[in-house]
């Protein structure tokens, strides 16, 4: 159920965050729209991860604040930011199955935790569930049974158990064949649609998120680099955006990480 | 001069700060656990069965010939006294006292408490604490806690199995194979081992079951989460515990005496 009527339900204001002398974000300004699909986009390293472990408190900004519905989440005692974090759904990069579980019962899991629903209604809930991401005969599988992209799929029906207000997709299309993918592109958008919610997609993926975001942000160099529709972002004319988008070697964004001249490191001379 | 300076006031500076989030660590243990007890006994019981029924054919063993080779060794040099009688009560009371209670605790740091921190490492590592979390589930409760009171009920039973066990042993040896008199060897130690003696191996066999269990998930929920991150902290809890518990028994053994 949506709560709140502002049509932004999430707002991030200058945002700022170090890990060690490591600049991740400095003054990012984000705005997530209640009812749609936001995608972050940007090069490996850019702290799209660290953004979403910021936006659910899992990290705490050095400076900035996060709002969510107009809450500053940074201010919230353990037994509000737990409240909070039960309108979340959560699907991270490897899935994060909990090992010592089957399917079933990690798919169960956050139900048996908050719920007092007997058996009979939780064996329904997750067959449901596990039938939406095409894994309902995996049930009684383990995780160390289960390839990447099945156990990122049982992930997803694990963060979408507990009907949430907020879906947060961390690479939700790695190591998925083009099948699941093109079934799992879909369900994220059903769901969007059909419950009301607010999905938030990390991905590399330009031309799937494309597909399925309403609006994409861009960003790079601890900014925004550029936001708007994806459409907005494929006919922008900023270099970055066009290297980022169309994936050219050439431009702002530097393929090799800094490192000294290849050819005086091969002939020994930059420890000289 | 100044960097040797520097160097050690960070040293006692990192140390004051590790130290107090143990303790802050072991007060947030102990603030959940009654609850955890009294709503999810069932997690609780897993533990226990996972570090205490799983430990126990290592125990068993352990048990028996420690107390078979305790009770060659009292009746060897005994006997040049002609007081092999008094064996069952040397090898009763360093069993109950100090063997049974350190040597359980040693091999249950080293297959109870390197499961713990490896698991809980493990699972540092792949995110599913995180996961936790992010479900408004606290880890703290729902997998350090089980953990953590599992280890602590478990110590004490496997210690009282691995004296019954080790005296057992020692009634292999002694009795069936050195026809050492069968009235003789228990009655002795009847008359001899008093409540006291009992109650010193409780109360070490409690202090060694929360040192351990607490210092195998502290190293797991704080180790790098990263797979040498893991092994250094199965490592530290092994080596860290067999320390804790040495000092202990020494500080225990001062004070009971």
């Amino acid at each position: 159920m949506v709560s709140g009527d502002s049509e932004n339900l999430i707002e991030i204001r200058d945002l700022n965050y170090s890990r060690g002398a490591r600049v991740i974000f400095k003054g990012l300004n984000l705005t997530i729209k209640r009812g749609q699909i936001t995608a972050i986009m940007g090069p490996s390293g850019t702290g799209k991860t660290t953004l979403l472990r910021l936006i659910t408190r899992q990290l705490i900004p050095h400076r900035g604040t996060i709002l969510i519905d107009g809450v500053n989440i940074a201010s919230l005692n353990l037994t509000q930011l737990y409240k909070m974090r039960r309108r979340f759904g959560m699907l991270f990069q490897n899935g994060a199955l909990l090992t010592d579980l089957n399917v079933f019962e990690n798919v169960a899991f956050p139900l048996r935790e908050h719920t007092e629903l007997t058996n009979r209604l939780i064996r329904h809930v997750v067959l449901t569930k596990l039938h939406a991401v095409g894994l309902r005969g995996a049930a009684d599988m383990v995780p160390s049974e289960l390839s990447g992209g099945m156990a990122r799929r049982v992930a997803l029906a694990r963060a979408m158990v507990m009907d949430p207000d907020i879906l947060i997709y961390d690479e939700p299309f790695v190591g998925l064949d083009p099948i699941s993918m093109g079934v799992i592109v879909r369900l994220v958008r059903r769901m969007n649609d059909a419950l009301g919610i607010t999905s938030i997609v990390v991905s590399h993926d330009v031309a799937e998120v494309s597909t399925v975001a309403d609006c994409s942000y861009l960003i790079s160099g601890g900014k925004v680099a550029a936001s708007g529709s994806p459409d907005e972002l494929r006919t922008t004319k900023s270099k970055l955006v066009q290297q980022f988008m169309h994936g050219m070697a050439d431009g702002p964004v530097a393929f090799h990480y800094d490192a000294p001249d290849y050819a005086e490191q091969l002939l020994g001379r930059d420890s000289e | 001069m100044r960097a040797l300076v520097r160097e050690i006031y960070i040293s006692i500076f990192e140390f004051v700060r590790t130290f107090g989030a143990f303790q802050l660590f072991f007060l947030r243990l102990l603030m959940h656990s009654p609850t955890l007890i009294v709503r999810r006994p069932g997690l609780v019981i897993k533990q226990i069965y996972n570090t205490g029924a799983l430990s126990l054919v290592i125990i068993m063993v352990c048990g028996f010939f420690v107390g078979g080779v305790l009770g060659l060794q009292a009746y060897a040099n005994l006997a040049k006294f002609n007081a092999e009688d008094s064996t069952g009560t040397v090898v009763a009371l360093a069993l109950i006292k100090e063997l049974g209670p350190v040597i359980t605790a040693l091999l249950f740091a080293g297959r109870a408490g390197t499961a713990l921190s490896s698991e809980i490492g493990l699972m540092k590592a792949t995110d599913q604490l995180s996961a936790m979390e992010m479900m408004a589930i606290n880890p703290v409760r729902r997998v350090l806690v089980p953990r953590f009171l599992g280890g602590v009920i478990a110590m004490p039973m496997l210690v009282a199995i691995f004296s019954c066990v080790g005296l057992f042993g020692a009634h292999v040896v002694v009795v069936e194979l050195l026809d050492v008199d069968v009235g003789a060897f228990w009655q002795q130690m009847r008359y001899s081992i008093e409540l006291i003696d009992i109650y010193e191996g409780i109360y070490k066999s409690i202090a060694f079951g929360i040192v351990i269990s607490l210092l195998a998930v502290w190293e797991g929920y704080n180790a790098i989460p990263t797979a040498e991150g893991v092994g250094r902290a199965t490592t530290r809890t092994v080596v860290i515990s067999a320390i804790a518990v040495l000092i202990l028994d020494f500080m225990i053994t001062a004070v009971m005496l």
